[in-house]
């Protein structure tokens, strides 16, 4: 082991950079598609073209006599090795409907992209070219893909539920239900806004890829799948297949993003297993970016209605929220608990009393399934509060930002009890808001708008501020159980010192480009005073971390590295032992720092922890009763969320003959506590910003009215590139949370929470002198244009109907003189 | 026309081979492919080389962005067969005796990868973006990468990476 005397007095802080890069840099990771597999059969899946239609036949057999075809195979051939239906572990409510349904349809489609066939053979090509030899007969039936029409059940969708919707959600503040509307009643101003959060399409770069590759002998079976979720994969396969658990190990190999999209336990990883073992033989799917596209899930999708009440100051009183959210054709993992994570948000960073009401309804539709999408939920209520507080100060004549700072939770009332009974744990709203206009220049850029922003221009100047707060680190598993969750919110590490004194982390945690190992490594290197080259991190195969659940939520750090950290606490406990027993001292008497433990007073009198590791692992002198070997497992369970905060800043330029938005300058200033590593803190900022600024203005799953999806590819879905989004300027404020001992909070999301709304706010503001209120998302050039068109139709009827009156009251006055 | 013309042409059917040679990254190739054969889907199931990534079905992502003749392209817009006598370089060839070529280490210096899934085509557009451009603005490397999409990064760190990059050659 290497001490590190001259090593920085802190790892945790330092802008370490990544160990992962070489092997991803050099094009030797292997994502699951790369994996040299000899002897595998592919499969390739059959999909409805039809959004909603019967199927009436479906014939295999001219499919299965082309070239290289091992087998096809039609839904009603597979029902037999399904246990049980595709899992949702998140029944939101005692009384939600969940249509049952299998890897493949087998009476009907529900969605345009609904496996309903499959063929494996020895070539991907082979398999493709067999799949259009199949024939199948649907009576097509209409498409649902308006959420009000899916509502009125006048197209029922799964005829066994006899309605489409799902559930509704309440959260009401217990023994306050009245203040509600009473708040509303006494109110000097409410606003009542409506936002649609269009469906988005996840579009990880790597599109999902499995590879089930049964074991030698037993009935094992190695499950490679491009997966956020190695173990949650495992169990629900175990379940939905009647496998028995022990025989299924699950690795995610390099995996090339998720985003909540590989958040789920998908048909095409359940056929893969389930043939591999019909056949006896290793069955690999990759998907084609168009199948990504129609069958792995979208985000968003909802209708928000939120109502804010305030005081004559602009104190918001009260605030009342009403969704509607598509949950697509069938309910997937954790569909229809995503706008119930972001039902707590709606209040965002506001100080608002008890007076809360929320309640969100889930239809099902004719379109992909929707589920978690960076910030799931989170992003949808910081959009809402954010757009109604700027309508809000536009109603009240007050600039934007002076609302907020009437409304902040104050820094000295954290930790705060929210209106859910929620704690929030630390923040300083108005520090990273002071960052971030100064950074932003917001008082310059308010100048230049007098001076631009004059009539008749065309260019015009907006500003556009989101404060926001992300509730991440899922999550303290109680509150999960009171949110009807099926899972915990827990997770586990494994500290262990090897004989030759180098360090093995094992995680729970499945990175998908967070850069882990190098993180887990520097909390290692910081705890045991060691080198970060001498720790290897261990993740993503249930066979060498059987406990662990995985990435998603922002809850790697805050759940999974802090338990790391609290391992090494348990292994320097033990490791005190040893090294007293060693140095014939007190345990108490000993002071552990730079890798080697010391007596106090006594410098001379010192034991390394490489010493100590090979006496643990020889154990030829240990204090009585030690097991041998140094290692420590913990799971943790956080005692809460982690709630990072920030303020995000857009300038943005409109060009009015065009409707083109061009932005100038995006700040954001993130707070998540501790940083163990800023670099990659930055890119997680950078990234998760460009995804909510691309919701803002680029991306958006079209749909036309037959429930075909029309931007089903990169040439028409616009992930932006380079030339389309700006250098973000970034600024940091470090306040940290007190719930772990390492003070730090999640940072995936937060670009994604604040980025959205303060895009949006910008442009409306840029807007706001041609009487323009609200863009709907994307701000297109067309969707800009409509908003222009739409107010100049409302101020043209104005000014007729203000003509009107003014006649009309003339005409009253010349009666009367 | 990108190489020689491959001996043999597709027959009607499609099924019949065709014989390229090519040389990647310094290694000569003589092969029978599919007419069909996509040259992404050549270097990576014919001779192993899984660097080089699919990203899309439509040639927009520029995950599978390699050399030919010293110039960037996206291997899923070309055909073994009209690769025929190129020489071609894959991520797998761009470092030198185990030393990253500069614009990789400027990529980790700059954190300008996370999922590292578009990065091999990433480099190979932007170090070929820079022999045609040494010297480029910000804005000009944004142009000039638009063919070369990443969901993780926002470009920033790979747009700082290029910058870097170039400064330092």
């Amino acid at each position: 082991m290497t001490v590190t005397e001259d090593r920085p007095a802190s790892v945790i802080g330092q802008r370490l950079l990544r160990r992962e890069d070489p092997a991803l840099l050099t094009g030797e990771a292997k994502y699951t598609n790369d994996l040299n597999i000899p002897g595998a059969l592919h499969l390739a899946v059959l999909r409805s073209p039809y959004a909603h239609a019967r199927i009436t036949s479906i014939d295999v057999a001219e499919a299965a006599k082309m070239p290289g075809v091992v087998a096809a195979y039609s839904g009603a051939d597979l029902a037999a090795l399904w246990a049980g239906p595709m899992p949702c572990a998140w029944p939101v409510t005692a009384d939600m409907k969940n249509p049952v349904h299998y890897p493949l349809a087998v009476s009907k489609a529900a969605y345009a992209g609904d496996g309903v066939a499959c063929v494996l053979a020895t070539s991907d090509a082979a398999a493709r070219d067999a799949i259009e030899a199949i024939n199948v007969s649907y009576e097509p039936l209409e498409a649902v893909i308006d959420l009000n029409d899916a509502l009125s059940d006048r197209v029922v969708i799964h005829d066994e539920l006899g309605t489409n919707k799902s559930y509704t959600w309440d959260l009401k503040v217990e023994g306050h239900e009245g203040q509600v509307d009473e708040a509303f009643a006494a109110a000097a101003h409410t606003v009542s806004e409506r936002y649609v959060q269009q469906r988005l399409i996840p579009m990880a770069m790597e599109p999902r890829a499995v590879a089930a590759v049964p074991q030698p002998y037993g009935g094992d079976l190695v499950l490679y799948s491009s997966t956020q979720v190695p173990h949650i994969l495992k169990i629900m396969t175990a379940l939905t297949l009647g496998i028995p658990e022990q025989q299924i190990r699950v690795i995610a190999p390099t995996v090339g993003g998720g985003f909540g999209s590989k958040l789920n336990v998908y048909a095409e990883e359940l056929l893969c297993v389930a043939l591999a073992r019909k056949h006896g033989l290793p069955v690999r799917w990759n998907e084609e970016r168009v199948e990504n596209a129609h069958a792995t899930i979208h985000g968003r999708g909802q209708i928000q209605n939120i109502e804010l009440a305030a005081d004559a100051d602009g104190k918001v009183t009260a605030v009342r929220v009403r969704l509607l959210a598509d949950m697509g054709a069938y309910l997937q993992l954790v569909t229809p608990g995503i706008p119930i994570l972001g039902a707590f948000l709606y209040a965002g960073v506001y100080d608002i009393p008890l007076a809360y009401d929320f309640s969100c309804t889930g239809v099902f539709t004719t379109m992909t399934p929707t589920d978690a999408y960076r910030g799931a939920g989170r992003p949808e209520a910081t959009y809402a509060i954010e757009r109604a507080m700027d309508t809000l100060a536009a109603q009240m004549g007050i600039d934007p930002v002076e609302l907020r700072r009437r409304n902040f939770i104050r820094k000295e009332q954290f930790p705060y009890t929210a209106f859910s009974g929620l704690v929030y744990d630390s923040a300083d709203h108005d520090g990273a808001a002071t960052k971030a206009l100064a950074l932003a220049d917001y008082d310059g850029v308010r100048a230049r708008q007098k001076t631009q922003n004059v009539e008749g221009a065309t260019k015009r100047l907006g500003i556009g501020v989101s404060t926001y707060f992300e509730m991440c680190g899922l999550a303290p598993s109680r509150v999960l159980a009171s949110l009807n969750y099926v899972a915990g919110g827990w997770e586990a590490a494994t500290v262990r010192v090897l004989p030759t004194s180098k360090i093995q982390v094992v995680s729970g945690t499945a990175p998908h480009g967070q850069g882990h190992e190098t993180a887990w490594s520097m909390i290692v290197a910081e705890k045991m005073g060691v080198s970060p080259d001498d720790i290897d991190v261990l993740h993503s195969d249930t066979a060498i971390a059987p406990l662990g659940l995985d990435t998603y939520g922002s809850r790697s750090l805050p759940v999974g590295g802090v338990a790391i950290a609290m391992a090494c606490d348990k292994v320097i406990a033990k490791a005190a032992k040893i090294a007293a027993h060693q140095l014939e001292a007190n345990e108490a008497d000993l002071e552990y720092s730079g890798g080697a433990f010391t007596v106090k007073g006594s410098p001379d009198r010192s034991m390394p922890l490489a010493a100590i590791a090979f006496e643990a692992f020889t154990a030829h002198n240990l204090p009585d009763g030690l097991e041998p070997n140094l290692e420590a497992q913990v799971t943790y369970d956080p005692p809460n969320f982690s709630w990072p905060f920030g303020t995000h800043i857009c300038t943005v330029e409109v060009d009015t003959e065009t409707g083109q938005v061009d932005v100038l300058q995006y700040v954001a200033v993130d707070d998540c506590g501790v940083q163990v590593n800023p670099l990659i803190v930055d890119g997680q900022v950078h990234g998760g910003v460009v995804q909510g600024l691309a919701q803002a203005l680029y991306e958006e799953a079209i749909f036309d009215s037959d429930g075909n999806l029309k931007s089903s590819t990169l040439a028409e879905y616009l992930v932006p590139a380079a030339s389309d989004v700006p250098s973000i300027t970034l600024g940091h404020t470090v306040t940290p949370s007190p719930t772990n001992q390492l003070g730090v909070k999640g940072i995936g999301e937060a670009g994604t929470i604040g980025a959205a709304p303060a895009v949006i706010n910008a442009v409306v503001d840029a807007l706001s002198g041609l009487g323009i209120t609200d863009v709907a998302m994307p701000a297109s050039p067309h969707n800009v244009w409509k908003a222009m068109q739409a107010a100049s139709t409302k101020s043209a009827k104005t000014k007729s109907a203000n003509t009107e009156s003014a006649n009309t009251e003339s005409a009253i006055r010349g009666a009367t003189t | 026309m990108i190489g020689r013309r491959a001996k043999g042409a597709a027959n009607s059917e499609g099924g019949s081979h065709v014989q390229i040679h090519v040389t990647v990254n310094g290694t000569a190739h003589d092969s029978d492919v599919e007419p069909r054969t996509l040259l992404v889907h050549y270097v990576r199931e014919a001779l192993g080389l899984t660097g080089t990534n699919v990203g899309c079905d439509t040639s927009s992502c520029g995950a599978c962005s390699l050399h030919i003749n010293g110039e960037a392209v996206k291997s899923c817009t070309v055909l073994a067969v009209q690769a025929d006598g190129a020489d071609i370089l894959t991520i797998e060839g761009l470092a030198q005796n185990g030393e990253m070529h500069p614009m990789q280490k400027a990529f980790m210096e700059n954190h300008g990868l996370q999922c590292g899934y578009c990065t091999p085509g990433m480099v190979m557009a932007a170090t070929s973006f820079l022999k045609e451009n040494p010297n480029p603005t910000e804005r000009e490397v944004r142009l000039g990468l638009e063919g070369n999409l990443c969901r993780c990064t926002g470009y920033h760190n790979i747009v700082q990476a290029v910058l870097a990059c170039a400064a330092g050659s």
